[in-house]
């Protein structure tokens, strides 16, 4: 055995509990075209951090309030019918981002370190972050198992769920606002720009080898997990930067494994035939 | 006040625009209602605001106590990035005994299928997989919304048979939008045609013939149906006479005069 540093193991449990949790999310983002929402719910993050700065509350609470306002305001938006919701989400975007650099210009005597907001700084992860990976975790999981039926159905036809008592339109906002809780505390991990990888990734490359939803969550937790392991050795192994490393070992192996399930795909279709 | 669903005076209104206009209707038991019209007749926001999916912006709906309902929408796309067979499909989000299944199973004719992702049925097949999903809920009542629309006429053919099957062994009653009015004419017992309001309503051969349907579909659907009526009856007609004249004498089945 060696011997591993103390801060090596901070990032691997925080990694290991962002993973379990992006797993089963991302299935959801995958299935449901939420890459775009996630990918603009992240770059409103840094308003969040802007807040939290500026206020002197907690990055990560400063994060779950303005995503989720961000949340809100995009469903009152898409409820007017005015504009397609990849307009209302580019404008919303890039007006928090922007605003969110305005506002860090206010806080400009402190230190602050843009590029570990962007591409995430595991490797500095204190133990109250883990904390809130933890508990912000337990949440997810829990309302995702308890929804998750619901969830599945309303994701294959929506009116029919609606038909059969589901509260589509909660069940809905409360998918989004769990997506603001792992977005929140991923940022440590794999930074603002990186955070919607870490969601799809996994469950995209589970797709292939799983016949059915639950099999599907469950995959792409243990891939996001071998992603996470191999991006963390990886960097601290190369000197490599450990977002990055992460979002790349993961991106190997949908390269290696989309293939060869597509190749199996075809030699059980022919000999099928 | 023994009916499933009833309507008072149902008006809806979408981006200042009126979809629907003080519309009653009344579903009683055993009763199958088809609701024609052309499109943006506010059929599908009928069958939703009678579903309690929103409530009407003017006039009240209301269900009876206890009401269950099985909806068939019009398709069901099934995306393949979700990874699921049908018949995991079939009883998601729902506690059904083995008998029940299998007796429904049957009864729809989905059990070939049944171990196939969702995504790789055919239109018609997946008809049946959502009318098996609704019957699987015990429904006094089923709301269909066009749901043959997009299968090919054998597909339109079988699913319509099987669904009068489903209503006469069943003894539900049904609420459907459809335009395929000449498949369904046997099995309906009242037609609704609407546009934003309810122009005329009745039996499906005295609705035809009313002015209101022939100036919304055209005189030409209305002799169409007219002659599908008239089809239909001489079939039965056909049928009986055929069969009891094979019984008289065997040599008369040759008879020009009754073929």
């Amino acid at each position: 055995m060696f011997d591993l540093d103390p801060f090596i193991i901070r990032a691997l449990a925080a990694g290991t509990g962002i993973a379990l949790i992006a797993g089963p999310l991302g299935c959801f983002v995958v299935w449901r075209r939420m890459a775009y929402f996630g990918d603009s719910l992240a770059h409103s993050a840094l308003l969040g951090i802007a807040l939290g700065l500026l206020t002197g509350i907690s990055s990560n609470l400063g994060t779950i309030l303005v995503c989720s306002g961000f949340a809100l305001i995009l469903l009152w938006l898409q409820h007017t019918r005015i504009l397609a919701t990849d307009t209302l989400l580019g404008i919303l975007a890039h007006a928090a981002l922007s605003i969110g650099m305005v506002a860090l210009s206010f806080a400009g005597n402190q230190r602050f370190d843009l590029h570990s907001y962007l591409f995430g700084d595991i490797l500095t992860v204190r133990p109250e972050d883990l904390y809130w990976i933890y508990g912000g975790g337990v949440i997810v999981i829990a309302l995702l198992l308890k929804n998750w039926l619901s969830l599945a159905l309303m994701t294959i036809h929506e009116d029919l769920a609606k038909a059969e008592g589901v509260r589509t339109f909660w069940v809905n906002l409360m998918l989004m606002l769990l997506m603001t809780i792992v977005v929140a505390v991923s940022i440590r991990i794999v930074g603002i720009l990186l955070i919607t990888s870490l969601l799809i990734i996994p469950a995209a490359t589970a797709r292939q080898w799983v016949r059915g939803p639950e099999a599907m969550a469950v995959l792409a937790a243990l891939l996001g997990l071998c992603a996470v392991f191999g991006g963390i050795f990886g960097s601290a192994y190369l000197d490599t930067p450990t977002g990055p490393s992460i979002v790349t070992s993961a991106t190997l192996m949908f390269a290696l494994l989309f293939p060869v399930s597509h190749l199996i795909k075809r030699t059980r279709m022919r000999s099928a035939l | 006040m023994n009916s499933l669903i009833s309507a008072k005076q149902v008006s809806v209104f979408r981006d200042s625009q009126q979809i629907l206009k003080e519309i009653s209707l009344e579903i009683g038991e055993r009763d199958f209602i088809t609701i024609i019209g052309p499109n943006g007749a506010g059929k599908s926001m009928l069958l939703k605001c009678l579903m309690g999916f929103f409530s009407p912006d003017q006039g009240h709906v209301s269900a009876r106590k206890g009401l269950k309902i099985g909806y068939v929408p019009q398709r069901l796309v099934a995306d393949p990035t979700i990874p699921i067979t049908a018949g995991r499909f079939l009883t998601l989000r729902r506690k059904v005994g083995k008998a029940a299944l299998a007796a429904v199973v049957e009864e729809t004719e989905i059990s070939s299928f049944l171990d196939k992702p969702l995504a790789v049925l055919s239109g018609g097949e997946l008809q049946r997989i959502l009318l098996a999903r609704a019957l699987l809920n015990e429904p006094d009542l089923l709301v269909l919304d066009e749901p043959a629309q997009n299968l090919d006429i054998t597909g339109q053919l079988g699913f319509y048979k099987l669904l009068d099957r489903v209503y006469r062994e069943r003894e539900l009653s049904v609420l459907m939008v459809s335009h395929d009015l000449h498949l369904v004419m046997s099995s309906t017992k009242n037609v609704v045609c609407l546009s934003q309001e309810i122009c005329c309503h009745g039996e499906p051969r005295h609705v035809t013939k009313d002015p209101e349907f022939i100036s919304l579909f055209g005189p030409d659907m209305a002799e169409l149906m007219a002659s599908y009526q008239h089809h239909h009856h001489q079939d039965h007609a056909h049928d009986h006479k055929h069969i009891h004249g094979r019984d008289h004498d065997h040599s008369e089945t040759g008879d020009p005069a009754h073929v």
